[in-house]
């Protein structure tokens, strides 16, 4: 046992920028898995759609930390041993893809039919209906809740102590291991989410209003 | 892939999987009941406490959901003992689900009261209902119509995130496949089996209350 100081903040801030990369490229990954489900599940093909829809289900409807789990025995599993930061970015990412999609989802259906079938009968294909009339549309529904989803995506990135990837919490751990003073460790580890996560709510919910009181207009 | 799923050992371990299945459960349900009953008493308090109180559970309620799940629950099972208070796993997991759950249950009751217009609290008042009864005839039955759909989805993440609580080993379903993981090495099997309880329960209650909702009022609300 030793005492807690000054160097062990340092640590914490440090351990913090892994969460931080975690996040994005968390993020990034799940937004090309989030946008491939949200256009399947708008799809015309049926097997998309219900492909899509199985996935979201199964993201959904089971705990992240067990997803976690499944990629890094998985991999082990077909011989591909994946680590802790794969399995992490790698579960991550479709757990994002899922939560992502489907509200994208929402927003590329918020965009009015009609618009679809004039680009149709205007003799744009599908990527330019989507790129130049569904897109620059879906956006602005889409922001607002991709942006609170980001706090739960940099909270979920916690889990990955547990795996025993050396990020945020798990650096918490160890110091509270070594110097066993937890309310003050795992309250400035709490800290270091907090001023990552709120600004972000805070900017969803002025999002949301400014959305909400365009549609009223 | 040349690997051979055994799913034998899963099968002698049922035992522990039912165990944990009802733990996880048990734990979920009690916290649900109680972080709706902080929940009322949270949305009366921010939406017509005192200003300090107002203030008070907004910073609870930011707190709580502005850091992870998994670091509460370090704060709660670590730091408690260190101030005298001893807790054994199961019980450190339900204080942080309740302490979790309550912020998300307050910002899905106030919602349902704040949808209230002032206007018809005053149309009650004013056609001479006293509080007590404009609160159980006009607000609430309205209330309830928002309330009620976002806490079956609560519970059913409430239910999943309580897996999280296996990192402080609380005897729930996913500890019960740690465990049968570390007796029989057969990861991948321990969990797919847990991934398919948890899937089922939740796919089992989503449809429970979706019911639940259509009989109560009527025509499903989109949420």
């Amino acid at each position: 046992m030793r005492s807690f100081n000054a160097g062990d903040v340092v640590y914490l801030l440090l351990a913090a920028r892994w969460t931080v990369l975690l996040s994005l490229i968390a993020f990034a990954g799940g937004g090309l898995v989030g946008l491939i489900i949200a256009l399947m599940r708008v799809a015309q093909a049926r097997a998309a759609r219900w492909f899509a829809i199985g996935f979201i289900r199964v993201f959904q409807g089971t705990p992240l930390l067990l997803q976690l789990f499944l990629v890094f025995f998985g991999g082990d599993l077909i011989g591909v041993p994946l680590g802790a930061w794969l399995s992490v970015i790698l579960g991550l990412s479709l757990n994002a893809g899922a939560f992502l999609g489907e509200i994208w989802r929402g927003s590329i259906q918020a965009v009015p039919n009609g618009q679809i079938e004039a680009a149709r009968a205007l003799g744009l294909h599908y990527g330019q209906r989507m790129l130049r009339v569904v897109a620059p549309q879906a956006l602005r529904t889409a922001i607002p809740p991709t942006v609170g989803f980001l706090v739960n995506l940099i909270k979920s990135t916690s889990l990955a102590a547990i795996i025993g990837f050396v990020e945020l919490t798990r650096a918490g751990q160890q110091l509270n291991n070594a110097t066993f003073r937890p309310f003050l460790i795992f309250g400035l580890v709490a800290s270091v989410y907090f001023v990552m996560c709120w600004p972000l709510t805070i900017a969803a919910s002025r999002l949301e209003r400014r959305l909400a009181l365009a549609y009223k207009r | 892939m040349n690997y051979i799923f055994h799913f034998g050992d899963m099968w002698n371990a049922r035992g522990e999987f039912v165990e944990g299945a009802l733990m996880t459960l048990r734990l979920s349900g009690l916290a649900m009941v109680a972080s709706l009953v902080i929940a009322i008493l949270g949305a009366l308090a921010r939406t017509s406490g005192p200003k300090p109180l107002r203030m008070l559970v907004a910073a609870y309620v930011e707190i709580i959901r502005n850091t992870p799940f998994l670091v509460q629950i370090f704060i709660i099972f670590f730091g408690l003992p260190t101030v005298g208070l001893r807790l054994d796993a199961n019980e450190g997991a339900l204080i942080a689900l309740i302490l979790n759950g309550s912020a998300y249950t307050i910002e899905i009751v106030r919602a349902g009261i704040e949808n209230i217009s002032q206007g018809q609290i005053e149309g009650a008042l004013a056609l001479g209902l006293h509080r007590l009864q404009t609160f159980r005839l006009v607000v609430l039955p309205q209330a309830l119509r928002i309330i009620v759909p976002p806490l079956g989805s609560q519970f059913i993440l409430l239910m999943l995130n309580s897996s999280v609580c296996s990192a402080i080993s609380a005897d729930e379903l996913t500890s019960a496949a740690l465990d049968v993981q570390g007796r029989t090495f057969r990861a991948f099997e321990a969990f797919i089996v847990a991934a398919a309880i948890y899937f089922a329960l939740s796919l089992l209650f989503s449809t429970a209350f979706a019911t639940i909702e259509r009989l109560a009022f009527g025509k499903r609300i989109s949420r």
